[in-house]
């Protein structure tokens, strides 16, 4: 048991510097001025107008964009939060949060460091000494070999005794950087010198440890809690076992499918863990639960607070982050563990820019609509604002949507209603795929796995060969390309009629929709191009010609035949939202239109719909020879290669002599006219013929001063 | 019974207009009416497709549009387009001439109303036929009446040669394009022309008397004689891009200022022309807006009931405050000496929030109507107020009671207010326009802004009967000195004759053939057209009314 000391009661916080970024500064922000204490936002030049400055009380600048030298850059920070009269920092996750020296640096200097003992941090930042120390501690292990010995003869035998499939994995590190799967003792060789190298690149430490490779895993975590009394409690499981490229997307509490006694077992084995290291503040223990024999074992501890603990805030109805507060002040834990509730269930979806059909590659640009869905149980924890760019120097996630229902099937449409109402213009994100991925019958039934996404990649991805679902989605871009067409027009009329363009005082029925003809309807084109999933490497474009109707509506056809005319209604509700009514339906559609590189960009959502089209914006003209300017010579009189004085003027230079070697557009000669210098240049490149001028001779207008020949052509003169 | 029910009704105060419309709409139905717009809108359908299939996607396999959709690139998008005389030409030659091969009509580009005579090159190569020359000579007209910038979007392979009589000598015929162009020039109206096809002999003028003018690379040419020509005078072998193409002019001659690569180029480069005109053409006092009232209601009735109000037989007289109240705003019409002279209604209204003074006809015109009218338009004129008149007249009462009260002098006083009012003037004649009444009302020789009629409408000296009956007289007399007798078959025949005469030149057809009106309209659109016109009317400065002698 740790023992209180003097020092931990000695002072309440008062004022906290947040040492990160983005959603989670937001989120520690909001919770520190509920409690009414000051916060201090730190900032990299990225990041100056960032949405977690403007959330903070104050705010510092810390260094150049690159994390390494503002966001992990300890020296910086403690300064920033010594120069504020911060009582303690707190850390987030990612950067510095799992950093054993920055909270010792913090230590010793007096400031607190929310989070645990630089000792535990240590202690679970080594993946086989933790393991060491959960196994003496009785907590399962995955059978493997921790071992320092790292000669590859020995590790093949260990990797034969605990039998194949087999984990190869650095000791340090994580996201899944270096690691590798091998299925037979052939391959392993060669793997693991892969292995080494990559770890060493990466990490700088090249050590190996092996593991048995669970087939069929689940991704199961317990958040754990432990005040500076010495006691610990958990606070239920998260599965975050939906992952892609390692990295966890949709999460969610409690664990589906699942016992209560599993789940007693599980939280029994966390807070072992915990203890074991002295553990206080928030920390998750990681587990893998084998889905065949129903085995759990211990992966690693997270001695931090963790991107997905607002699931569990959700199902307990507790602020983590005051909590966090409360320990860091020494506080003893507000609850006991008989007093954790489970109310209902939570879903979490991590919204990233990102390129799904790219494999998930980070995407960056600007926000230029950003909307999120607003209802009861519903939350989401964002670190940027609508005109925000995603950069290349931070993580590319976007936003966090959490939601909360009765149980899990409630929960779930909530997701689905929510993902579909996220919307984001401006760079690709992954909510399209979180829906499909929501909507699964799979995910529905809970039969989650860490090769989720994988196993069902037919059903989640865009399959191309499909024609039938080819189909579908062009008539669905062309439904929602004719919405767009409509609602841009009639929100065109809403402003014309009421400020005419070029700012004339116009009557509005000039701008009256419809506009008016004699005897027969006003007609318009709209070119889209269709950003096809289907076929990504040809934008097919959309041609809609618009027909307005007396009544107000708008026919909407395409060029394609078959495809039939739509008539809509749109009526304008504000901004860019719209009613509208199309072949009998009435819903509500949002656009999102901004204008980038000659480019009018727009987005629709209406439904579960989401569409992206673009519009070319003026003319495409190319710069052909004939649109410029070009002195024009009387092509009949005078040979070719031949330069005529450009106007009558006095010789001032000559700068070649003949048969010289000169290039295209070299200074040949200078004349002075109308006092000014005219520099007659070589037209090509060649050799000079038959300059005959010298300086101070008078030259007139269209004269010949001399030619550019090519050698070939010299030897017939 | 019908009738009947008209006349009773005449007297009702305008609280009762509902009742008396489901009265009119239960007696009527509109049938035939209905007729003659669906008529209408089948001549007006063939016009809207140019000069033919064959001939329309040639004009596309050169890259270039139609007319109408030329002026549509160039309006503002989704903007309104008054489109004059449709049916210019219709029926006038041996062979069709749609539209008179030139669209004409106002709209806006960067909220500036400009006028746009565009040539179809669908049309007999857009060559100029004299109702051509004829329909752009009248766009003019408006455009110089109204100070609008004129846009010329020209197409045209000159003058249609076999009709050169009718087409090049006079006075208002092709050199009267220029002159326009250059007074309206001088008076500060802006002359644009996008060059976007031929613009041969005399209509090299067009974009050479521009302001500003813009070419298309390939397919706008501009040459006194053509490479046949050049070719049969000097002997001399070019190309129609060499001897007159963009590249020569916007280089090397300055015929033109504005090089376009291709057609839309070329509109795009008009719309920017049209942007930085700033003032040019505007005076700076602009008219009437002091009074205008941006929100306005619509009428209380439905304007398409315009459509079944108007008997097509105008022996049938109707109450022309059925037609008021579908045309202005929230149906108020604040009538002026409703009780006196009652065949004439007079007073103020507003449409679209644009203050008006309306004429109507009830019937023939007496001296107290007359004298009632000239004493309106004197109101209106003083005040600034634009007037519109909605015709449906006879002619002036005949007899002896009528001419020792000088029906003359009376009449002549209404001619003498509608000739000199220079407020704007716009006339709908929504039934007969007969004899002197005609002019009291404003007819084409009295210059309103803007004239159309309704389908019904009908146009001529005095009634197809009458005529017939004072023809018949006068042979009748001229026979029996010769000692002819003349039997009633023969009367009849006679009479027929003349008859069939008046039908066929007092239809709406014939006029607006003849370019006697600038169309014809469909009812229902008689609130928007008038509303449009007031509106392009009030784009130039207040003109002060100075009236002539008054025969007391």
């Amino acid at each position: 048991y740790h023992v209180p000391t003097r020092a931990f009661s000695e002072q309440r916080i008062q004022k906290i510097l947040i040492a990160n970024r983005g959603e989670i500064a937001c989120r520690i922000a909001r919770t520190a001025k509920r409690l009414g204490i000051q916060t201090v936002a730190v900032y990299s030049d990225a990041d100056k107008d960032s949405l977690h400055v403007a959330s903070s009380d104050e705010a510092i600048r810390i260094g150049p964009p690159p994390a390494r030298l503002s966001y992990l850059n300890s020296n910086s920070i403690l300064h920033a939060a010594l120069r504020s009269g911060a009582q303690a920092i707190h850390p987030g996750y990612g950067f510095l949060s799992e950093s054993a020296d920055f909270a010792q640096l913090c230590q010793d200097n007096g400031i607190t460091f929310i989070g645990p003992p630089a000792s535990a941090i240590r202690d679970m930042g080594d993946k086989s000494a933790s393991k060491r120390i959960m196994g003496a501690a009785g907590v399962p292990l995955v059978p493997g070999y921790h071992g320092h010995e790292q000669d590859i003869d020995k590790m093949k035998l260990e990797a034969d005794q605990i039998g194949y499939p087999i984990l190869i994995k650095p000791t340090h590190g994580g996201g899944g950087k270096g690691m590798r799967i091998v299925h037979t003792p052939d391959e392993f060789a060669e793997s693991f010198l892969a292995a080494q190298r990559e770890a060493a690149a990466s990490f700088g430490v090249d050590t190996i440890l092996l593991e048995k490779y669970i087939t069929k895993p689940r991704h199961i975590e317990v958040q754990i809690f432990g005040d500076k009394h010495g006691n610990v409690l958990h606070l239920n499981e998260r599965d975050c076992s939906v992952q892609r490229r390692h990295q966890k997307i949709i999460e969610e509490a409690p664990a589906p499918n699942i016992s209560a006694e599993f789940r007693a077992h599980l939280g029994q084995a966390a807070v072992s863990a915990a203890k074991a290291v002295n553990y206080y503040n928030a920390g998750t223990v990681e587990f893998i639960v084998d889905t065949v024999s129903g085995q759990f074992y211990f992966m690693e501890m997270n001695t931090r607070l963790q991107v997905e603990h607002p699931v569990t805030e959700m199902i307990v109805g507790q602020d983590l982050v005051e909590w966090q507060i409360h320990v860091a002040n020494g506080d003893p834990l507000p609850l006991s563990q008989s007093q954790i509730p489970i109310l209902g269930h939570a879903f979490e979806a991590r919204i990233y820019a990102e390129n799904v059909p790219k494999g998930f590659l980070p995407a960056t640009g600007v926000l230029h609509h950003y909307h999120i869905p607003v209802s009861s149980g519903v939350r989401v924890d964002t670190g940027v604002k609508e005109g925000d760019a995603v950069s290349m120097h931070y993580d590319p996630m976007i936003a966090k949507l959490v939601v909360r229902g009765e149980n899990r099937s409630a929960a779930l449409v909530k997701l689905k209603d929510s993902l579909s109402n996220f919307q984001v213009a401006g760079l690709p994100t992954n909510v399209n795929f979180l829906l499909k991925l929501a909507n699964h019958w799979a995910f529905e039934d809970g039969n989650v796995e860490t090769h989720f996404i994988d196993n069902y990649k037919e059903d989640l991805f865009v399959d191309a060969k499909n024609s039938a679902s080819a189909k579908e989605a062009y008539e669905a871009a062309i439904r929602s390309a004719s919405l767009v067409a409509a609602c841009l027009i009639e929100k065109e009329h809403f402003i014309s009629a009421r400020n005419p363009p070029g700012g004339s005082s116009l009557l509005p029925i000039w701008y009256a929709s419809p506009p008016f003809r004699v005897h027969h309807q006003a007609k318009r084109t709209i070119e889209l191009e269709w950003d096809n999933e289907y076929d990504s490497a040809n934008s097919k474009v959309l041609k809609l010609i618009i027909t307005y109707q007396p009544d107000g509506r708008y026919l909407i056809e395409t060029e394609e035949n078959g495809s039939p005319a739509l008539e809509v209604k749109a009526t304008y509700v504000k901004d860019l939202d719209f009613r509208v009514e199309a072949d009998g339906v009435i819903n509500d559609v949002n656009l999102a239109v901004y204008s980038k590189e000659q480019m009018r960009h727009i987005h629709i959502w209406q439904g579960s719909f989401h569409h992206y089209f673009q519009e070319k914006l003026g003319l495409k003209l190319s710069d052909d020879e004939e649109s410029q300017h070009k002195p024009k010579s009387d092509s009949s009189s005078i040979p070719r290669g031949a330069i005529v004085a450009p106007m009558a003027g006095l010789v001032v230079k000559v700068l070649v002599k003949n048969e010289t070697r000169v290039e295209a557009g070299q200074p040949v000669l200078v004349l002075e006219a109308m006092k000014m210098e005219h520099v007659v240049k070589a037209p090509s490149s060649g050799y000079v013929h038959g300059l005959q001028v010298t300086v101070g001779e008078q030259v007139s207008d269209g004269s010949v001063l001399f030619n550019v020949k090519y050698p070939h052509l010299l030897g017939h003169q | 019974m019908f009738g009947l029910i008209r006349r009773k009704t005449n007297w009702v105060s305008s609280s009762n207009l509902l009742l008396r419309r489901e009265l009119c709409l239960g007696a009527n139905g509109g049938g035939a009416m209905e007729h003659l717009i669906n008529q209408l809108q089948s001549h007006v359908h063939k016009v809207l497709a140019g000069g033919g299939p064959e001939s329309v996607k040639r004009n596309s396999s050169r890259n270039k549009l139609l007319p109408r959709q030329r002026i549509d690139l160039l309006l503002d998008p989704g903007s309104s387009f008054l489109e004059l005389s449709q049916l210019a030409g219709h029926e006038l030659y041996e062979e069709p001439l749609p539209s008179g091969g030139v669209v004409t009509g106002i709209g806006p580009v960067h909220g500036r109303l400009c006028m746009f005579v565009a040539n179809d090159p669908t049309v007999k190569g857009g060559t100029y036929y004299p109702i051509t020359v004829k329909k752009h000579l009248r766009a003019q007209e408006i455009a110089a009446q109204c100070k609008l910038p004129c846009v010329y979007l020209v197409d045209s392979g000159g003058a249609f040669l076999p009709k050169q009589a009718d087409v090049f000598p006079d006075r208002e015929n092709f050199g009267r394009i220029f002159y326009n162009q250059a007074i309206m020039s001088s008076q500060g109206i802006p002359q644009i022309a996008l060059v976007l096809g031929s613009c041969t002999a005399g209509g090299a003028y067009i974009p050479a008397m521009a302001d500003e003018s813009v070419m298309v690379k390939g397919n706008g040419t501009i040459f006194l004689a053509g490479p046949p020509l050049v070719k049969a005078a000097t002997g001399e072998e070019v190309s129609a891009e060499d001897l007159g193409g963009a590249a020569v002019h916007c280089k090397t001659s300055g015929v033109s200022d504005y090089f376009a690569q291709d057609e839309l180029h070329a509109l795009a480069l008009g719309r920017d022309i049209v942007k930085n005109l700033h003032m040019a053409g505007r005076d700076a006092s602009t008219n009437g807006l002091l009074n205008m009232n941006y929100e306005y209601k619509e009428p209380l009735y439905d304007v398409n009931e315009l459509r079944s109000i108007a008997p097509t037989d105008l022996k049938q007289p109707f109450d022309i405050r059925e037609v008021i109240s579908r045309v202005v705003d929230g149906s108020e019409f604040d009538e002026f000496k409703k009780l006196y002279g009652t065949t004439l209604v007079t007073g103020f209204a507003r449409i679209f929030g644009q203050p008006v003074g309306i004429i109507g006809n009830n019937g023939i015109l007496f001296n107290e109507s007359a004298l009632k009218g000239a004493h309106f338009i004197e109101l209106c004129t003083q005040r600034n107020i634009p007037l519109v008149f909605l015709q449906n007249i006879t002619g002036f009462m005949v007899g002896s009671k009528s001419e020792a009260n000088g029906i003359a002098k009376s009449g002549a006083k209404m001619v003498m207010a509608v000739s000199c009012a220079k407020v704007p003037k716009i006339t709908i004649i929504v039934g007969g326009s007969f004899g002197a009444g005609n002019y009291a009302m404003c007819g084409r020789a009295y210059s309103p802004n803007f004239m159309f009629l309704w389908p019904n409408a009908r146009i001529s000296v005095m009634g197809g009967a009458q005529a017939a009956g004072v023809l018949a007289q006068i042979e009748k007399g001229n026979k029996k000195k010769q000692g002819i007798q003349w039997n009633k078959e023969e009367e009849e025949k006679f009479k027929a004759k003349v008859v069939d005469a008046y039908e066929r030149e007092g239809s709406p057809y014939y006029s607006t053939a003849r370019l006697w009106d600038d169309g014809i309209i469909d009812p229902a659109d008689t609130r928007k057209i008038i509303g449009l016109c007031v509106s392009a009317s009030l784009n130039r400065a207040t003109e002060n009314t100075k009236y002539g002698v008054f025969r007391m």
